[in-house]
């Protein structure tokens, strides 16, 4: 104890962090398994830092060519770069080698999966609004910045899969109008394959990106502590308060045990289940491929666009030049659908005309259109992510290939209507359900007879405590056009006063104390 | 408590407070409807106790168990350095591969998981249980430092000058604008000086090259063509080259068919780029690049297994399926006097994805 004093005195009297702890210390945390996703994003991506320095010692990005010599028997004798010579290495020569690699991309599979799920949470319960949307902003790219490092990464290794991968993305590149033969010329350092790619994506994958990445993450914190976390409504919670428990003890110690627990579930499924086997797929030539190979489940629903886009869309301009719009509709699609993603939130603001702070998470049915909207989003990324496995659902259902792709089609293009119509009525019914149990309390099961013969089911009544859930939410009317300091009616307004009206139609109105009261009697 | 969030806006709660001054043409904002009879915050509910509040035997417990847990991290930890040990990977024997993989990873997943079940328990169980709450305030500064901010810019501006000597703001802009001009011009031997359109539209092969299996190189007589039968082919030479193999490859891998003379539609132009019924086709997908590498015999399909492009080889190979944007472009084949099948030039279009010069 007497030197816990002393070193603390020492560092303080250097640096004065007894001011951050007090800051810090006891900053409130609220709960709720949901909040739990971003904590999962941000364990891994320290997962994936640590297993990645590892194989950094290990791995050597050079694209010269040299002949097998290691211990894996099939490929004894074969040309291979010495990327590909490499990363067989890591797998067969070197102890726990085998396990990192397993560790690192199991690690990168769940980052970026957790990193999606934590924002559709967010999506889902409005925490993206005021004054948290440049959080959004800042959580989107790092869900870009992600993909980027899964991308980047997956190709280091130079196997068959990963040099197709780059195929694929060379295609793309050349298909930009003006400059893209050029892009690629100078992506690839020569024409593709050339001998420089491997190398540049490297210091791209363990430097520029994770820098990058790691800077990102430091905003995203900063300003979760600046906003505090958002909060569930609950007997008690307000907009103006947060109520959970204290980052010391009690947080630091869940959230810190939970980082032990994300790191042993991702090292025990490497221990077992095999990831990437690269030495099963060969050095990358240009000639074989094999089918029903998949990318990352992440890159999945780029490569779907890729698929249901029909035959011979190519077009020659009078000048001679083409347009490559085959690849170019898919491409600019996906850029147009992560835009709207990113900046959804400025959208909402706009149509919404609301500029109060929000700090209660609200329930996705008292946000009806949000939540069809969500969903529409969800099932458009849903189909294209199913085409990526077109082969597969064709020859596991033994259906035709031309079929699974007509029906992605339908449902890529219409899927998101229906998907948001039937949300909404969900959304509407839910709310119904809400007031009437509000009201009337719930079916409890026991059966009375009345004095006159017949039989009622006893409703039993909710507490205040209970209630308040389900009618503590904001109810909410459309802008309306109002003209402007020169009595003028700008067509901006009338835009925003329609989208107004169709964010906000069909509300439901949470139970008011008066029709509380006169039900009562 | 319980209304203080709910209020239109006016500027009494927390982030209300900044006025609607940025948006002129903004119509009646939308707002929350207020109603007086808002069910109010009935708050906090009474606190429920834990066992291990209740009885100090549990929580007794609950510690022996917390640190079983840790113990068994140790012994976690210590395993995998065994493991490490005992179990190395011997040459030429993959299960001792997946031997070593699993034990390692095995201690190190008790070492982790035993300190995370252990802490998590920790402060659910024996921790100081019950919720605590902070007051919000409204994310946007104080009033007195808004006001202190815009002084400082103003006094700084005051006293540099900023606004005031536009020539010399607007020269700084000029000159920062400038700046990254040579860092963008110095990424442009990012590649050699070569011209990459004219390089797209040229392969390896020539007038008389010899057609060749993929990868041994060996030389492929017409007349071990027999119909129904399907050649993966490179360029005679193609094996032997001492540099840029996969990227000469990556552009002239060809594949070779021969379909019964009848069965195949040939264009009048195109006639004599046959041999008795055998044909060669890139194999580079016109969709992205992807080798097309699948030959379905009876339909004489082509099938590119990246995004199912399906190319009809007895039609020219025109595009029946998938998102490919042309035919593959033909080889010219013939035959030299010994028997060998050649290319009668090189491919009179580029191979491969669309680019915007393609045409030029
Ligand atoms: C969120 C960030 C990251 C993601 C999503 C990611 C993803 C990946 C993936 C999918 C692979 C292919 C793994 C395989 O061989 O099966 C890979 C390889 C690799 N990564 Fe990362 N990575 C990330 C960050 C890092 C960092 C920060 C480093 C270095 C400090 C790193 C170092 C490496 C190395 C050296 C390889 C090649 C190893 C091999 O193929 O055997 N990565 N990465
Ligand atoms: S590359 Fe052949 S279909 Fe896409």
């Amino acid at each position: 104890m007497r030197f816990t004093g002393w070193a603390a005195n020492y560092v303080d009297e250097r640096t004065s962090a007894s001011t951050a702890v007090k800051a810090l210390g006891r900053k409130i945390f609220p709960d709720h398994w949901s909040f739990m996703l971003g904590e999962v994003a941000l364990y891994s991506f320290i997962v994936i830092l640590l297993s990645g320095t590892f194989l950094t010692f290990f791995f050597d990005p050079s694209m010269t060519e040299v002949e097998y010599s290691g211990s894996y028997v099939p490929l004894q004798g074969i040309p291979m770069s010495v990327a590909y010579h490499s990363s067989l290495d890591i797998s067969f020569e070197i102890r726990g080698g085998l396990l990192m690699r397993q560790v690192h991309h199991w690690a990168a599979l769940l980052f970026v999966a957790a990193i999606g799920l934590h924002m559709l949470r967010v999506f889902f319960t409005g925490a993206f609004r005021k004054p948290r949307e440049l959080n959004w902003i800042v959580g989107f790219l790092l869900f870009v910045m992600a993909m980027a490092l899964g991308f980047t990464g997956y190709s280091l290794p130079d196997d068959l899969l990963s040099g197709n991968g780059l195929r694929i993305i060379d295609g793309m590149i050349k298909a930009v109008p003006v400059a893209g033969a050029w892009i690629s010329y100078l992506l690839f350092g020569d024409e593709f394959p050339g001998t420089d790619i491997i190398p540049r994506l490297y210091v791209l994958h363990i430097m520029l990106l994770p820098a990058i990445t790691i800077a990102l993450i430091g905003i995203h914190m900063v300003l979760l502590v600046v906003n505090k976390h958002t909060q569930f409504a609950a007997p008690g919670r307000t907009n103006d308060n947060v109520v959970g428990s204290p980052v010391l003890p009690g947080f630091a110690a869940k959230a810190g045990g939970f980082f032990f627990l994300v790191f042993g579930v991702i090292v025990l499924i490497a221990s077992f289940f095999t990831i990437n086997p690269i030495w099963n797929y060969g050095p990358y030539d240009p000639s074989p491929v094999s089918a029903g190979t998949q990318p990352d489940w992440y890159i999945g629903f780029a490569d779907g666009a890729l698929r249901l886009i029909p035959p011979n869309l190519d077009f020659v301009d009078p000048f001679g030049f083409t347009w490559a719009f085959g690849v170019l509709i898919p491409l600019v699609g996906l850029l147009v659908f992560l835009a709207a993603v990113g900046l959804y939130p400025f959208f909402e603001a706009w149509v919404t005309g609301d500029r109060r702070e929000h700090h209660i998470a609200e329930r996705p049915r008292n946000a009806p259109t949000r939540t069809a909207i969500g969903a529409a989003g969800v099932t458009f990324y849903a189909a294209l992510w199913a085409a990526a496995s077109s082969d597969l659902i064709a020859t596991h259902f033994r259906l035709s290939i031309e079929g699974v792709i007509l029906a992605l089609q339908v449902a890529t293009v219409f899927g998101p209507f229906v998907a948001y119509f039937i949300t909404k009525r969900v959304c509407l019914a839910l709310q119904r359900k809400d007031r009437e149990i509000a009201l009337h309390g719930f079916e409890s099961g026991r059966i009375v007879r009345l004095p006159g013969g017949e039989y009622i089911e006893v409703h039993e009544q909710l507490d205040d405590f209970e209630r308040w859930k389900l009618v503590s939410f904001d109810e909410y009317q459309p802008i309306m056009i109002r003209p402007n300091d020169q009595g003028k009616i700008t067509v901006n307004q009338r835009v925003r006063a329609t989208l107004s009206r169709w964010f906000f139609e069909d509300r439901i109105a949470p139970v008011t104390q008066n029709e509380l009261e006169s039900q009562k009697h | 408590m319980a209304d203080a969030h709910d209020g239109p806006d006016n500027g009494e709660n927390a982030g209300t407070a900044v006025a609607r001054q940025d948006d002129h043409d903004a119509p009646a904002p939308a707002v929350a409807v207020v109603r007086a009879d808002r069910i109010p915050n009935p708050g906090f509910p009474p606190e429920r106790l834990r066992v291990t509040d209740l009885d100090p035997k549990k929580a007794k417990q609950a510690e022996r168990t917390i640190s079983v847990l840790f113990f068994l991290s140790v012994i976690g930890s210590v395993l995998a350095v065994a493991a490490y040990i005992l179990f190395p990977i011997e040459e030429g024997d993959p299960s001792t591969i997946r031997l070593n993989n699993m034990l390692i990873g095995v201690g190190i997943t008790l070492g982790l998981l035993g300190i995370g079940i252990g802490a998590v328990h920790w402060s659910k169980a024996l921790m100081h249980g019950h919720e605590e709450v902070e007051q919000r305030h409204p994310t946007r500064g104080s009033d007195e430092s808004r006001e202190r901010a815009v002084e400082i810019f103003r006094e700084a501006n005051a006293e540099s000058g900023f606004t005031r000597r536009s020539l010399v703001r607007n020269s700084l802009i000029g000159a920062l604008v400038a700046t990254p001009i040579p860092a963008i011009a110095l990424f442009r031997d990012l590649a050699p000086a070569e011209d990459p359109v004219a390089l797209l539209k040229q392969t390896m092969w020539e007038t008389g090259t010899r057609l060749a299996r993929d990868p041994s190189g060996t030389p492929i007589k017409a007349s071990e063509v027999t119909i129904g039968s399907a050649f993966h082919v490179i360029p005679e030479g193609l094996a032997e080259l001492e540099s840029h193999r996969l990227e000469e490859k990556a552009k002239a891998a060809v594949l070779l068919m021969r379909l019964p003379v009848d069965e195949l539609n040939e264009r009048e132009d195109r006639a004599d780029w046959s041999y008795d019924g055998i044909v060669a086709y890139s194999k580079i997908c016109t969709h992205v690049g992807c080798p097309v590498a699948l030959y379905e015999q009876q339909t004489h399909h082509l099938l590119c297994p990246c995004h199912q492009s399906q190319f009809d080889v007895a039609n020219h190979c025109e595009v029946i399926f998938g998102p490919a944007a042309r035919p593959l472009p033909q080889l010219p084949i013939t035959v030299d006097e010994e028997g060998y099948l050649v290319a009668k030039s090189d491919f009179t279009e580029p191979v491969g994805p669309s680019f915007w010069e393609r045409q030029l």
